[in-house]
């Protein structure tokens, strides 16, 4: 693993250094090393159940490793809890896989959910940046009085992108953010994410296993295997990885050292 | 085919040993979880923030809609006690008994465990199916990562609302259960008005409702955290949330009985 060079000056903003994580006996994350800079976007990429979304909750503080440190701003998160971990959580925004919007919320109140509930802020001027945000993500204020389900799948996770960015947040998290879109709407996703983010100025962590998606959001890409990461590297390196591992996993072949490794055509 | 294996070999009860074991293990664990999940569920109520648009929800959804099951379950209940006790008190002579006998079990027993069951269905199994789908669509999760505490926001309200509101259904329920009761007596029994009430009222003392009221509180508890608590650790998918549903109506119903005879001996004995 090469690590950039502009992180060994400055206190890296996330910090993960030899992760563990076991599911009742089954191993997950063998040992994660990750680190990502300020302003930087991180992309991991990997297949299904490679360890890619507990590496990601394991940061957020919704699940706790077995062992090994996570740091944010130099800051150990394993082990905040009461007012220090809400802190730490001020600072993140999610975009979940599924949306995950709230179905019993219009969608301008999904998108000031964190403003008005966790920061108490004045319900108007919760709307007012609601639909500011829901603008930026391409929506009109009309739709913030519609309820999540009579969006379609794009529209949803554009609201939860403008939910995500609502408390200009300093690290966004995507979890699969184009997965169920078809192409056009994936790369309009793309868009607006890279967008975002770099208008916020923020750190961005993604896991996905969407190549496409990868190569437009990403500045490194790290992909994971097996619960550890087996390669990092500037995105523009990805074709020329040399690892036999990326390259299946890029050009998406049912042959090769990964499919080799899980014996898939013995199940 | 000569070999045949003998019914019992030491592999057989080894492996006997290590199911009961694993079980026990297993029940053991479960029970320690639920235990910290209601010792961390309890602290929350006690401590800000409170939603208190949430809670007020929670006690329409709770309170005021399970009216009509709770009315429905106790005024049958009432008329049904009326005329079975009289089938068997003509037999002694001892007809005048009857209302202080439905007064009574309705006051004492059978408001509180009944409207606690129909509630552990009706409330029970809702609340467990909703944080339950909330949970498997990462709703929870979302809701950490906007800086709020899912136990504040989800489970307070609810076991407040739940412990609160069903000694006020059982209040009611009592009543009307009497109601019940009285109307099958004069109808159809020929009881005369005063003396039924008179003796309703002769028979019952403050501590048969209150412990009545108590009772339902605790089972207003048992339901809310016992849905709460299956929805929060619900399965994955459609499945895992039905089963979450099942498992939070039939513990809860269970708990509730249980309970009712532990508080029952404590009260009255």
């Amino acid at each position: 693993m090469n690590a950039p060079d502009h992180q060994m000056a400055a206190t890296p903003k996330i910090a993960m250094r030899d992760v563990k994580k076991a599911f009742a006996g089954k191993v997950v994350l063998d040992g994660i090393n990750l680190t990502v800079a300020p302003g930087e976007s991180l992309v991991i990429i990997g297949g299904s159940g490679t360890g890619k979304s507990v590496t990601l909750k394991c940061v957020l503080g919704l699940i706790k490793p077995d062992s090994g440190s996570v740091q944010v701003d130099g800051k150990e998160v394993t082990k905040l809890s009461g007012s220090d971990r809400d802190e730490m959580m001020a600072k993140f925004g999610m975009l979940f896989q599924g949306a995950a919007l709230f179905d019993s919320l219009r969608v301008w109140q999904n998108v000031a959910f964190g403003l008005i509930q966790g920061r108490k802020m004045d319900a108007d001027q919760a709307h007012e940046i609601a639909i500011k945000k829901l603008a930026q993500v391409g929506l009109d204020a009309k739709v913030g009085d519609l309820f999540p389900a009579e969006l379609s799948g794009g529209m949803q996770k554009r609201v939860a992108l403008a939910r995500a960015i609502a408390a200009n947040p300093e690290i966004i998290f995507f979890d699969e953010p184009t997965t169920g879109l078809d192409p056009i709407m994936a790369d309009v996703i793309n868009d607006l994410i890279v967008d975002c983010v770099k208008d916020l100025g923020a750190t961005a962590l993604s896991i996905t296993h969407d190549m496409a998606s990868a190569r437009k959001i990403a500045d490194h890409v790290a992909m994971i295997h097996e619960g550890r990461i087996i390669w990092y590297g500037k995105v523009s390196e990805l074709d020329h990885s040399g690892n036999e591992y990326v390259d299946q996993f890029i050009h998406g072949r049912a042959d090769g050292p990964i499919t080799k490794a899980a014996s898939f055509k013995h199940l | 085919m000569n070999n045949k294996t003998p019914l019992f070999t030491g592999s057989f009860l080894l492996d006997m040993c290590e199911s009961v074991g694993h079980s026990i293990h297993k029940t053991l664990q479960n029970i320690g979880v639920l235990s910290i999940f209601i010792a961390k569920s309890i602290t929350h109520v006690f401590t800000p923030p409170w939603y208190p648009r949430l809670i007020l929800k929670q006690f329409i959804d709770i309170g005021y809609y399970s009216l009509p099951v709770v009315g429905m379950t106790a005024i049958f209940t009432g008329m049904v006690l009326a005329l079975q006790s009289y089938t068997g008190f003509t037999r002694f002579n001892a007809e005048s008994a009857i209302a202080g006998v439905v007064a009574l079990s309705v006051t004492r027993e059978l408001a509180p465990v009944l409207a606690g069951l129909m509630v552990a269905g009706r409330i029970g199994a809702s609340i467990a199916a909703e944080i339950g789908t909330m949970r498997v669509t990462e709703q929870i999760d979302a809701l950490t990562t906007l800086s709020v505490n899912p136990y504040k926001y989800l489970i307070v309200p609810r076991i407040i609302a739940g412990t609160v509101m069903l000694p006020v259904l059982v209040l009611i329920a009592d009543v009307i259960g009497i109601y019940g009761g009285y109307i099958v007596s004069i109808f159809s029994l020929g009881f005369s008005e005063g003396s039924y009430l008179k003796q309703t009222w002769d028979i019952l003392e403050v501590n048969d409702v209150v412990s009545g009221l108590v009772k339902a509180s605790m089972f207003g508890f048992i339901v809310t955290i016992m849905g709460c608590y299956h929805g929060f650790n619900s399965g994955r998918g459609a499945q895992g949330v039905g089963a979450a549903t099942t498992y939070a109506v039939v513990s809860a119903s269970i708990l509730i009985l249980i309970s009712n005879f532990i508080l029952t001996k404590v009260f009255f004995s």
